[in-house]
């Protein structure tokens, strides 16, 4: 996967994401706004993110989990 | 009597959406709808660590700053895994200094490469050919190319492709033969006899009332 390694931590562009919706909820754009990266790789990596159980996704827009804000403490 | 059977191929065709598809890429799972908003070419590639392949590689590299300017994307695809993807691109980097920017699907079971026509038995009955799929933001397919195994692809062309496209989307215009960025274009033909006085009469550069270009 592209934004969480084999071991479940997040690569760099995936802490990248957790950082932009650590604090609100955000829709993939504003999350690519924020980040400078490209449109399709945030919407991919937000999938990763939710299916690792780093982010919770509703109705388009993703916020960090608890798991995430742990992850993002430890780095 | 022998008997024959006749297998039916889905052909995507111009001006239809492009199939759907999800895939396992270098850049992750990705899937048509994370293109969406973009300009997208997909192109697929007959096989990784193959001389002509790595030309074009290294050709789409070369052009991928032009490509974003414009707002376009770039997804490679051939039936290979990603691990000889990962491969490759590290060994045309070590070898060549050139970086791969873009992702490549890895086709294995051929699932992409079926619902966009890539595989031309006459050509080869398990690589893809080497096709171009001009996407546009809204998933439609714009252009379609298809090259041979032993052709290399030209990127002035699809360079070129790109901007007509983008032209005639944003002015409502056609690009006649060769058309550059900065030449006349071609106005759409008049559809009624009174449309067509009209044109004659509008101070366009006319060859007659159904070939009139003008300066953007």
């Amino acid at each position: 996967m592209a934004c969480v390694s084999p071991d479940g931590r997040p690569t760099e562009n995936g802490f990248s994401m957790l950082k932009a919706i650590a604090r609100e909820a955000l829709s993939p754009e504003d999350v690519a706004e924020a980040t400078g990266l490209p449109l399709f790789r945030v919407r991919s990596g937000l999938r990763e993110l939710e299916a690792a159980g780093l982010a919770l996704g509703s109705e388009g827009r993703y916020l960090a989990s608890d798991k995430g804000r742990e992850m993002m403490s430890q780095a | 009597m022998d008997e024959t059977s006749e297998k039916i191929v889905a052909m995507p065709r111009i001006g239809e959406p492009a199939p759907d598809f999800e895939a396992p890429t270098t850049a992750g799972v990705l899937r048509l709808s994370d293109f969406k908003g973009s300009w997208l070419i997909l192109f697929s590639h007959p096989a990784d660590f193959t001389p002509v392949c790595t030309t074009e590689f290294m050709a789409f590299a070369e052009i991928y700053p032009q490509l974003q300017k414009r707002g376009v994307e770039l997804l490679g695809l051939s039936v290979d895994s990603v691990t000889s993807h990962i491969a490759w691109l590290r060994n045309i980097e070590e070898k060549t200094g050139v970086k791969i920017p873009f992702p490549i699907i890895a086709d294995l079971n051929k699932t992409v490469a079926t619902a966009y026509g890539m595989i031309h038995p006459g050509d080869s009955k398990t690589e893809t050919v080497r096709c171009v799929f001009v996407i546009d933001p809204n998933q439609i397919i714009r252009c379609i190319l298809y090259y041979p195994l032993s052709t290399g692809r030209n990127m002035d062309e699809i360079i070129r492709i790109i901007d007509s496209l983008q032209t005639v989307d944003e002015h409502k215009v056609a690009t006649p033969a060769n058309w550059r960025p900065g030449d006349k274009v071609v106005l759409p033909p008049p559809q009624t006899t009174e449309a067509a006085e009209e044109r004659m009469k509008q101070g366009y550069e006319c060859v007659d009332w159904y070939l009139c270009r003008r300066a953007l």
